[in-house]
């Protein structure tokens, strides 16, 4: 079968090629092979450990999740547009939280976001146009392997030709695989990310001489020489990962780089834009902020939408040990989570839904297996620049669609609470 | 003993075992620390040893490995062994800090749990 498309990273490649005999996948690098591959699954639907049937676990889940007072709805990173909606209007009638990934990854993005607006483009912008790429605390030759191929590094565009056109820069703490292949490297303290954005726009705005002779372990000189890279580029993009969102100053240190490409936008054209991990922790965000407006971190318990990271994100909601039940769908947070936030998952009742055991599952009450989003199942996803794409159903399976068993739980629900 | 600051992130090797979470890929892709030259010369290490590392956090017990980090600077892969020493505090954000924590590394003895007993110890 012809251009099959990856439902791993965020590049959300759609050129594969799958072999139907011997149940491989061509052309996708390792992270797709291995998406591709043949693994372990969850057999069967389980309570305590014991095979059920779907309409039993679906039960119990359902008994769990009514008799909870604030329960969390977490993940949906990885699967399927039509999955989410269900899981949001879930949240709405339970009473409950929904949070997404994003909100241990990229959701400070969104808060800057929010703030300062976000001059974006997509994937294809990129590859026609760009002829200065930064990655900054992104290392796309380990989580996104063929962004570089596809459109940032060797990428052949219409007006960029090819490599020899377009200048690399990576700025990070440490020389990693991307660094190597890059053009200049930038090598910053952690934690000083804010600092340097801030002398450079010190030095485009022409007020170099209040810039000291090192920011974050950079000599001037090299600042200077950056911010001339970057000013005199064409078309410049900024590819940021979690070595910024992660880490101190996280929102603050985005809300200082678009006022960075704002500024560089007064005399050239720049765009910036998040590295997203999972196939569509996009849609994770989307989908709610196109249901009920916010994107993460959301708290129904009043009857309607309230959004707010210090109380609702996940991490604070365990923490402070509020909420009674958990519903996980498509993710892992007791292998992602800090150990403080896991301690309580492990006290409540959690019912997971994924195609696979993980972590999760070994804490969880009721767990139920699902099919794979483009290999058992089709569905529409967001690409990481929100170009959404419609995955393909390439094997056949008796396992269920998350939207499927989520449908099954609204349904009892809505029977129950009215 | 050396102090370092610990960041944490993904590697390819997470990445391609991230949806078999239970098999002893993921283990190895996961339960190591990478630490500069000159610390892993100064702890006395040789490849495969194992150190504690201790946050005000909390502890594990890892692999060490040499690589071209910068002195100071420590590694270990997103997953349940970084997890057991990053800073849960997510200043309002939602985003505990999973980079750039304070760690001591030093050499030991004790075993590397497995991800289930590292479960079961939260």
């Amino acid at each position: 079968m012809q251009d099959i498309i990856c439902t791993f990273c965020g590049s959300v490649c759609d050129d594969g090629e799958y072999d139907l005999e011997k149940r491989k996948v061509k052309k996708f690098c390792k992270l797709g092979s291995s998406k591709f591959a043949e693994k372990e699954r969850i057999k069967a639907p389980m309570i305590d450990g014991k095979e059920v049937s779907y309409e039993e676990a679906i039960e119990k889940a359902v008994e769990i999740l009514v008799n909870a007072k604030k329960p969390l709805l977490y993940g949906w990173a990885s699967t399927a547009n039509e999955a989410i909606r269900v899981g949001v209007i879930l949240a709405e009638k339970l009473g409950g939280v929904y949070d997404q990934c994003a909100s241990v990854c990229h959701a400070p993005g969104t808060l800057a976001m929010i703030e300062e607006g976000l001059p974006g483009a997509t994937l294809g912008s990129v590859k026609n146009r760009a002829d200065v790429v930064i990655f900054w605390g992104s290392n796309p030759m380990e989580a996104h392997p063929r962004h570089g191929t596809r459109y940032s590094i060797s990428a052949k565009g219409l007006l960029v030709k090819d490599r020899k056109q377009r200048k690399i820069i990576v700025v990070d703490v440490r020389p990693t695989k991307t660094a190597k292949i890059a053009d200049m490297f930038v090598q910053i303290k952690p934690g000083y990310d804010y600092a340097i954005i801030s002398a450079l726009r010190a030095i485009i705005s022409g007020n170099a001489d209040v810039v000291p002779n090192e920011v974050g372990g950079v000599p001037k000189e090299k600042l200077v020489e950056l911010a001339e890279i970057m000013k005199k580029a064409k078309y410049g993009a900024i590819f940021y990962g979690l070595g910024v969102t992660q880490s101190r100053g996280r929102d603050r240190n985005i809300e200082n780089a678009i006022k960075l490409v704002q500024l560089l936008n007064r005399t050239t054209r720049w765009v910036i834009w998040p590295m997203r991990g999972h196939y569509n922790v996009v849609g994770a965000g989307e989908v709610p902020a196109w249901e009920v407006g916010y994107q993460y971190a959301i708290d129904f318990s009043r009857g309607y939408a309230r959004f707010s990271p210090a109380e609702f994100s996940a991490v604070e909601v365990l923490l402070r040990k509020d909420c009674d039940a958990a519903l996980i769908v498509a993710s892992d947070p007791v292998a992602h989570f800090p150990k403080m936030a896991v301690k309580h998952l492990k006290q409540i009742p959690v019912i997971q839904i994924d195609p696979f055991p993980n972590m999760t599952t070994l804490i969880a009450k009721v767990v139920i297996p699902s099919a794979v989003y483009g290999i058992e199942a089709e569905g529409t996803v967001y690409r990481m620049d929100c170009v959404p794409l419609r995955v393909k159903k390439i094997l056949e399976t008796n396992y269920w669609t998350d939207e499927k068993i989520l449908e099954e739980i609204l349904k009892r629900v809505e029977k129950l609470r009215g | 003993m050396v102090v370092v600051e610990l960041i944490t992130g993904r590697t390819l090797d997470q990445g391609a075992t991230v949806e078999e979470k239970l098999s002893d890929e993921y283990f190895n892709a996961v339960n190591y620390i990478e630490l500069s030259e000159e610390d892993f010369k100064q702890l006395a290490l040789k490849e495969g040893d194992r150190v504690k590392v201790v946050t005000d956090f909390g502890e594990v017990v890892v692999f060490a490995k040499k690589s071209e980090l910068p002195k100071g600077i420590a590694f270990i892969p997103m997953g349940p062994y970084a997890n057991a020493v990053i800073d849960p505090a997510t200043d309002g954000t939602g985003m505990p800090q999973f980079k750039g924590i304070k760690a001591r590394v030093e050499r030991t003895e004790e075993r590397v749990k497995t991800i289930k007993e590292l479960l079961e110890a939260i």
